[in-house]
Formats: C-alpha cells, sequence, structure tokens
C-alpha cells in the first residue's frame, strides 16, 4: 500500500457523506418539490450546492471503482462504513447536534474495524491460470 | 389484510433481504469486474483516462453489477414506502457489510481472516448504533 492508495481509501470514505451533505443542504434550500413543478429538480441540479454534490458522489465511485482495482473488497468495505462517522462527526461539530452514548460507540467500533483492516494485507493474490490449464478450460 | 401484511415481521424481513441481496450481488460483481480488469492506475498510464473509462463501461460484470445496485436502490425505496427508515436503513446496511465479508470469501475467494471478519462484525454492529 501506498501514500497514494491511502488517499484514495480516505477519499473514498469522505467524498459519499460531504456529496450526501451538499444535496441535503441544496434541497433545503430550494424547498419541497411537488409533481407539479418536477421540472425543478433540472434546475436544482445547476445550483452550487447540488452540483458539487454530484460531483463529489461521482468521484466517490470512481475512487471506489480505483480502490476495488487493487484492494479486496472486505478491504474497501470497512472504508466506506467510516463515512457514517464523518457524517456523525460533521453534524456533531458543524451542525452541533447532540450525539448520544450508543453513536459515540457505534463511531468507536467503525473505527476500530478500519484500524483492524488497515494492519492486514490489502489484496488476496490469486494464482493466473497456466497455459496448459487454459487450454484444458 | 393488505395492511397487517405490509406491518408484519415476514414482509420487513422480505424488503430488507432483497435490498441487502441486490446490494451483495452489485458489490461482489463490480469487485470481480474491477478484479477482471486489474489496476485501474496501470490502465490510465497505458491508455489515459478516457481509455480506463472505455476499459470499466464496456465491462459486463461491471453493468451487471450497476443493475444491481440499481435494484437494491429501488427496493430501498419500496420498503421505506412500507417500513420505518430506522428499521430499515441499518438493518439492511449492517446485514449488507456481513453479506458481502461471506460473498467475499465465498466468489471472490479473498482471504477473509479472523481481523476481517471482526472488522465486519464491529461495522456491523457499529452502523446498527449510528443509525439509532
Amino acid at each position: 500500500m501506498t501514500f497514494r492508495r491511502y488517499l484514495v481509501l480516505a477519499f473514498v470514505s469522505i467524498s459519499a457523506p460531504l456529496g450526501d451533505t451538499f444535496l441535503d443542504v441544496g434541497m433545503k434550500r430550494i424547498g419541497p418539490v411537488s409533481l407539479a413543478h418536477i421540472t425543478t429538480l433540472f434546475h436544482a441540479v445547476m445550483t452550487p450546492w447540488i452540483a458539487s454534490g454530484i460531483v463529489l458522489l461521482i468521484g466517490f465511485f470512481a475512487s471506489y471503482l480505483t480502490a476495488l482495482s487493487w484492494a479486496d473488497l472486505t478491504f474497501v468495505l470497512p472504508a466506506t462504513s467510516f463515512g457514517n462517522v464523518i457524517v456523525a462527526l460533521l453534524a456533531r461539530f458543524w451542525r452541533h447536534e447532540q450525539i448520544s452514548v450508543s453513536r459515540w460507540i457505534g463511531i468507536f467500533l467503525i473505527t476500530a474495524a478500519v484500524g483492524f483492516v488497515m494492519r492486514g494485507p490489502s489484496y488476496t493474490e490469486h494464482e493466473k491460470p497456466t497455459p496448459h490449464t487454459a487450454e484444458v478450460c | 389484510m393488505i395492511a397487517q401484511l405490509h406491518h408484519s415481521g415476514f414482509a420487513n424481513a422480505a424488503m430488507i433481504a432483497s435490498i441487502v441481496i441486490a446490494a451483495t450481488v452489485g458489490d461482489v460483481m463490480i469487485a470481480s469486474a474491477m478484479r477482471q480488469i486489474g489496476d485501474l492506475d496501470d490502465i490510465k498510464a497505458e491508455s489515459g483516462l478516457m481509455g480506463a473509462i472505455k476499459t470499466v463501461v464496456t465491462n459486463t460484470r461491471f453493468f451487471c453489477g450497476v443493475t444491481a445496485m440499481a435494484v437494491s436502490f429501488f427496493a430501498l425505496l419500496f420498503a421505506l414506502s412500507h417500513a420505518d427508515l430506522s428499521l430499515v436503513a441499518p438493518a439492511s446496511a449492517s446485514l449488507t457489510v456481513v453479506t458481502n465479508t461471506l460473498a467475499g470469501k465465498v466468489f471472490l475467494k479473498e482471504n477473509v481472516d479472523k481481523r476481517r471478519w471482526l472488522a465486519a462484525l464491529c461495522v456491523c454492529v457499529g452502523v446498527a448504533l449510528l443509525a439509532r
């Protein structure tokens, strides 16, 4: 694992919750959208908060795919789950919401899970089929 | 009768199971596709960003995976129209972590050692606690 790959995993963790939060802020500013004015949603895409949220979510998917190209699914999963921790921390320190004891325990467990996995190998090497076995298949 | 069915434990379990199965199939198919394609950084270095994007989006497994993820999303929307968010979101998110770990071991032949199982269980319980 190189420093650059850790950065990709960090971006996987941060971009999804941040993108969701941006969409939330953008849609709250627009207000409820009724079926009669459904085209409002198309205009919403052009607003700075929604557009930034969409860019972040596209970035999340791209970095998630990149991570899966050199790491196991079971290695990347805790990193994606770490996004839940970031959402809770954003709620606590940005939006000044109260976090219950059970939520702090949840944050601790997910952080511990990321720590466990990061200490192990990131990728399971599989034996490539030899030309002989490939011919048999 | 229909209303009773909608609020029964069996109906909730079936809806949550649909979300979890579709999400797991999607994750495994996408992970399998990326394993088949290989390191994206190498592909980007050889054929550029557009070449890497083309390699990914033309992969059949990737397409199937994205389709399964879309099914999972609509199953989630359907479940939310019948059951409480406080039940559906944590249950589906937590169970998906466990089923993905199991599927990673069985279908992707990943080396899921005790450390990864422990991590999956911690994430499972942690997500459930965060969603409370």
